[in-house]
């Protein structure tokens, strides 16, 4: 069906692109999952906006992405507080909102975190390629065009009947995570966690990392003493599959969190992101502090499990 | 690795065994996945299988891929296909040729005819979207990556690394050494099998003329 033109992008800020949960299935052919990068905050936006959690979104970054509204829509901006406003009023964050045509939101920068996710009733209107909605950066395909967002594109959304009926719904406010510097993200060791000396492994779960400003959607890189590997190995290992929260450590010792655009590497990875920590990976800034803590697989579990069950309290209220 | 995935080991090596046995087990799986799996990922010696954690147990996993791989002796592999790929050596279009041929102490002609002798196993598809890493290259044209890898290598270009050789499908960064240059499409997202070549595939390169410097 065709799409409803929704929103012009009057300025697409520091980097804003079109994504929803990812592209899986495709890894085989070098592709990514790509994928918003905070998913807990997109599952929640959507939601509040009745759509399917998996509909596609606008993910914006640190600041300045403002659009016009051409028509009446349901929206809700979750995420990093990026001061949303509607005009000159504050949006609040974590509900839905009717925004009528003629109006602008406008992201004026972070007073935490580092992504804010758009959604809009019925979803942004992007052609399925390879099973996702989402921008594939490396390739140039999915989302809008393939691309970042830029100046004066217009996003169309999928039709939906009598969206107003999801306007003014709230997430409960308990739930929505807290994102703030230092950051403890909690790991499994591995699956190369035996290439590095005991005294590598004990800075990694000991020392506080910095978060440096060449950080971008392919990957974290942090800044601090230097995680050693065992001695007389190589810099690099044998090219194999890798996922997001993945934290691979090259030959100068400073870890790096890998996020959605990469499909396979070949750097040994000390420690990966349990599935519970991962939405936060989508708000660490550039400066930010970052610790490791190293839990059991049951602890991972139990966390992930504690997510969903704040997903499922939350969809059981809106029936 | 982490709470979501497996990383599947089948041997220390890059050896066209070892990838047969990732590929039989990708195959296998393929074919009757377990429940629960999200994506699986092949690499030269390893097989990432990445599930929900909440859906199926790591142990549960573990059992169901311990059995497909007792079972994947018995599975065949398909056909693998034979590409060829017409490639401008040199130039503009290889800017490392004459400096890799200097450092292997021939002339550039002998770096394209044993880069042009062998037929290469595609490895494993990665790094971009239809990025074929293939091998194994002659042992008299294994030459480091680049000290400083570039930040833009054009789409097309044919590099070589150790015993590597691969073909960047669209322009990204990239330091292995350029030798040449094809225009052949390696990747359409719009293609029922968006990558033109597939783990196992065989690849043999074609000098369609060495560019005068």
């Amino acid at each position: 069906m065709a799409g409803v033109n929704t929103f012009e992008v009057l300025s697409p800020g520091i980097m804003s692109t079109v994504q929803d949960l990812g592209r899986f299935g495709c890894a085989r052919f070098g592709v990514a999952a790509s994928g918003a990068l905070d998913g807990f905050a997109v599952r929640v936006g959507n939601l509040l906006v009745g759509n399917d959690e998996n509909a596609a979104v606008v993910e914006t970054t640190l600041m300045g992405l403002r659009v016009k509204v051409l028509r009446d829509a349901v929206v809700a901006v979750t995420g990093g507080d990026l001061q949303a406003r509607k005009g000159s009023e504050p949006l609040a964050m974590w509900r839905s909102h009717l925004v009528g045509e003629g109006e602008t939101i406008v992201f004026s920068g972070p007073a935490s975190g580092f992504r804010a996710y758009l959604a809009v009733a019925g979803g942004i209107q992007a052609a399925v390629v390879m099973g996702s909605r989402s921008t594939n950066l490396s390739s140039g395909f999915g989302g809008f065009e393939g691309r970042p967002l830029r100046k004066g594109d217009i996003l169309a959304v999928e039709p939906v009947q009598d969206a107003v009926r999801f306007a003014g719904r709230g997430f409960t406010p308990a739930a929505v995570p807290a994102y703030a510097s230092p950051w403890c993200l909690r790991v499994i060791w591995g699956p190369q966690d035996d290439h590095f000396s005991e005294a590598g492994k004990q800075t990694f779960v000991s020392a506080a990392f910095t978060v440096s400003p060449d950080s971008d959607r392919t990957g974290i890189r942090l800044k601090g003493p230097v995680v050693a590997r065992r001695p007389a190995l190589e810099e690099s290992i044998i090219s194999e599959g890798i996922l997001s929260g993945a934290i691979q450590v090259p030959g100068d010792g400073q870890p790096i969190i890998i996020l959605g655009e990469t499909a396979s590497g070949g750097y040994r990875k000390i420690a990966t992101v349990i599935s519970a920590d991962l939405p936060l990976l989508g708000q660490i800034t550039p400066g930010d502090e970052v610790a490791f803590e190293a839990v059991s697989m049951d602890e991972a579990v139990q966390a992930l499990r504690e997510m969903e069950n704040r997903i499922d309290t939350f969809k059981r209220g809106l029936k | 690795m982490g709470d979501r995935s497996l990383l599947v080991e089948l041997g220390d090596t890059i050896s066209p065994d070892v990838n047969r046995r990732v590929q039989r087990l990708m195959l296998q799986l393929q074919q009757a996945p377990p429940p629960g799996v999200r994506e699986i990922a092949p690499g030269y010696r390893s097989l990432l299988v990445v599930y929900d954690p909440l859906s199926t147990a790591f142990a549960e996993l573990t059992e169901r891929i311990a059995e497909a791989s007792v079972q994947q002796g018995l599975a065949g592999l398909p056909q693998a296909k034979l590409l060829t790929v017409p490639v401008f050596y040199g130039g503009n279009y290889g800017p490392d040729l004459e400096e890799v041929a200097g450092r292997l102490g021939i002339p550039a002609d002998e770096v394209i005819r044993l880069h042009t002798e062998t037929i290469y196993r595609v490895y494993m598809i990665g790094f971009t979207p239809g990025y074929p890493y293939m091998g194994e290259l002659p042992a008299a044209l294994a030459v480091p990556r680049r000290s400083t890898p570039r930040t833009r290598v054009p789409k097309g270009s044919v590099g070589i690394a150790q015993r590597q050789t691969g073909i960047y499908p669209v322009e990204s960064p990239g330091g292995w050494q350029i030798i040449g240059w094809t225009p052949i499409e390696l990747f359409d997202p719009s293609r029922q099998l968006p990558s033109l070549l597939e783990m196992g595939d065989r690849v043999k390169f074609e000098a369609v003329r060495q560019v005068e410097i």
